[in-house]
């Protein structure tokens, strides 16, 4: 099954929606990634710098006690928090950032919610010398502070975004509208598989090989394909690298987890792909959280880096075709699973991959044993453990106080 | 298509003058009170008048006329109720002047574009400008805009390439608007030095007449401008002097802005 239709569509989803003065940055971008695909050398740098710099591949780990603690399916857990930055957010802005030096572009700017994405981009300048300008909401600049540090560290501008909801949505807005000044030298990596094509293509190929990797690890583990493989969603980027290389595996299941935030019904969530409509944001025709006036609605979720109110188009598809299985969990879910990977199997997961576990408890005992469910661990929880302890931390276990 | 836009640009011509193409928020402060601020460009010389409607993600909009969507949303401006509320009121009061409405592709597809153009051209509107609805993306809405009379008036940028250039304004509707400066709305103190070449360029091109926008606010650029366009499109510095003075300060800079339109 191939999921393209046109150039830069997915099914009815993707395009290039987005003012005039940046489409020709797009057609060379889209020429420049074509070519770059055509040259090994490039192909063999990027694996070079993920092998030397990021830690790539990252482990296939199993979660043992997880496993016996759900009474279901055999839990893998994909390491992507074991990169370097934390999360999976690397693969995408060390590919994204050979391509702009390759292309000649003497600037750099980003956009990012939770941090993780302005952090690795930041990295990724650093790494190679290009100056480097974040812009994050205001909002998010609060919740984030350790890694609006790191960026600042790293010798990134990071620049706080006022107008809207002062959140991750709007910090695209304005990398948008910076960029379409400075088109003519500045490159934006964007960090998610949305926006104008070709990026939903772009960051797709870049981050699967989270896929690539999770195939031959688990035929090298098990010699066969996982029975599942389970990853949260916002703008979905982890979710479609760690998928898309099953898509044509249909007896993979492949399941994505978005925001419930406060509760579906609430009002208040990140789930464009259940309960979103078809729209253009930035950039891109996918299913978005709008009301029946086309104006966006704000996303929440306890995490920033879920509260988007729209979804990669392609994903949309995935969705909409029923090749990707689509759950919720809730800001409290997310939470008491944070809780429960931390204690069952040493790991800090960030408050997105937390969403991913939520969900596959009853998705492992759904499966039964003797099957195989994957869990992409996106990233690693330090930047949230200020919104995580503000609720404060549950009794040690085993110990007699 | 609309012969409305073509009348208006002939008749400033007849009067040795280039168009004036004047922008406002619908329902900034309020929807009454853009009504008031509508009119009175008409009354300072406005030849073309375009109604912004409100979208909470304006991309192709600098600080000014971002600030202005923010304020529409919140006095509960949107596209259903400019056009039972905003547009007739002002198709009454400005009955010679032309009506276009600029907002973003999404506001349109979300009341449905076929329906959209049915209602919209009910009501007085002669085109739209969708600023995030490149050529590429267009063929569907401008079908259906053309079964219904609207015109879909294209962008033509400064980092168009002068082929592409040709061919958006050879197939253009209604008119050419030329994006002056690579940026967002708002206003600038210099423009680009190749501008003039660029709008001749589109000029020889198109059928229709050719307006430079984005950046212009003074009676000074509208002058070198008119040398090489139809018209210009005044907006943040309207919308912003309607704001803060009211829409006395918007007819005056209109006349102002006429001023230097004289050929």
């Amino acid at each position: 099954m191939t999921t393209d239709t046109a150039v830069g569509r997915f099914g009815r989803y993707g395009g290039r929606y987005v003012p005039e003065t940046l489409v020709p940055a797009l057609l060379e971008l889209e020429e420049a990634y074509a070519k770059a695909q055509q040259d090994t050398g490039f192909g063999d740098e990027v694996t070079r710098v993920l092998r030397e710099f990021v830690g790539r591949p990252t482990t296939l780990t199993p979660a043992h006690r997880l496993t016996e603690s759900w009474g279901g399916a055999q839990v893998w857990l994909k390491r992507e928090d074991l990169a370097h930055t934390g999360a999976h957010k690397i693969n995408n802005t060390v590919g994204q950032v050979l391509l702009a030096r390759r292309m000649g572009k003497k600037r750099i700017i980003a956009e990012t919610g939770a941090g993780q994405h302005g952090v690795a981009t930041a990295t990724a300048c650093a790494l190679f010398g290009l100056p480097c300008e974040v812009f994050m909401g205001a909002l998010d600049v609060e919740r984030q502070a350790l890694n609006v540090f790191r960026m600042r560290a790293l010798g990134a501008v990071v620049r706080p975004v006022e107008s809207g909801s002062r959140t991750l949505k709007d910090a695209m807005n304005e990398a948008m509208r910076v960029w379409v000044s400075q088109v003519q030298d500045t490159y934006y990596v964007i960090g998610s598989a949305a926006g104008p094509h070709p990026y939903p293509t772009i960051v797709r190929d870049f981050q699967s090989v989270i896929g690539r990797e999770i195939r031959a690890q688990t035929l090298a583990a098990l010699g066969r394909l996982p029975d599942a493989i389970i990853a949260c969603v916002g703008g979905g980027s982890n979710a479609i690298g760690a998928l898309h290389p099953f898509i044509p595996d249909t007896a993979v299941r492949l399941v994505g987890v978005e925001a419930a935030g406060h509760g579906l019904q609430s009002g208040q969530h990140g789930a464009s792909l259940t309960l979103g409509t078809e729209g253009v944001l930035h950039g891109s025709r996918s299913l978005v959280l709008q009301d029946e006036h086309g104006q966006i609605q704000e996303a929440h979720s306890i995490s920033a880096g879920l509260d988007y109110p729209g979804v990669g188009p392609e994903l949309a598809h995935l969705a909409k075709t029923g090749r990707m299985e689509v759950r919720t969990a809730t800001d409290d879910e997310a939470l008491a699973a944070f809780y429960e990977v931390a204690r069952t199997e040493g790991i800090l997961p960030a408050l997105e991959t937390s969403h991913a576990f939520a969900a596959a408890r009853s998705l492992a005992r759904d499966m039964g044993k003797g099957q195989h469910l994957i869990i992409n661990c996106s990233g690693r929880g330090d930047k949230d453990v200020a919104t995580i302890s503000a609720r404060g931390v549950p009794p040690a276990t085993g110990v007699k106080s | 298509m609309s012969g409305e836009l073509g009348k208006a640009f002939a008749r400033a011509k007849a009067r040795g003058e280039g168009a004036l193409v004047a922008y406002a928020m619908a329902g900034d402060p309020d929807l009454p009170r853009s009504v008031d601020v509508f009119a009175a460009m008409v009354e300072g010389g406005a030849d073309v008048l375009e109604i912004g409607v409100a979208f909470s993600d304006p991309i192709a909009d600098g600080p000014v006329i971002q600030a202005a969507s923010e304020r529409a949303l919140k006095a509960g401006a949107n596209l259903r109720r400019v056009l039972d509320e905003v547009v007739p009121e002002v198709r009454r009061r400005c009955p010679e002047t032309p009506l276009v409405i600029m907002t973003y592709v999404n506001v349109v597809m979300a009341l449905g574009e076929e329906r959209y153009a049915k209602l919209a051209r009910e009501r007085g509107i002669v085109g739209t400008i969708l600023p995030d609805l490149p050529p590429e993306e267009s063929a569907g809405i401008r079908a259906a805009f053309d079964r219904e009379g609207m015109d879909l008036i294209p962008l033509c940028a400064p980092t168009t390439p002068p082929a592409r250039a040709e061919a958006i304004a050879k197939d253009a509707r209604g008119f050419v608007y030329c994006v002056s400066v690579a940026g967002v709305t708002g206003m600038r103190s210099e423009l680009p030095p190749d501008l003039s070449q660029r709008l001749d360029l589109v000029r020889r091109a198109a059928s229709v007449p050719v307006v430079a926008g984005f950046g212009i606010s003074n009676a000074e650029t509208a002058r070198t401008l008119v040398a090489h366009a139809d018209g210009v499109v005044v907006g943040s510095a309207l919308v912003r002097a309607a704001y803060t003075d009211g829409p006395g300060a918007a007819r005056r800079l209109c006349a102002d802005i006429k001023q230097g339109l004289k050929r």
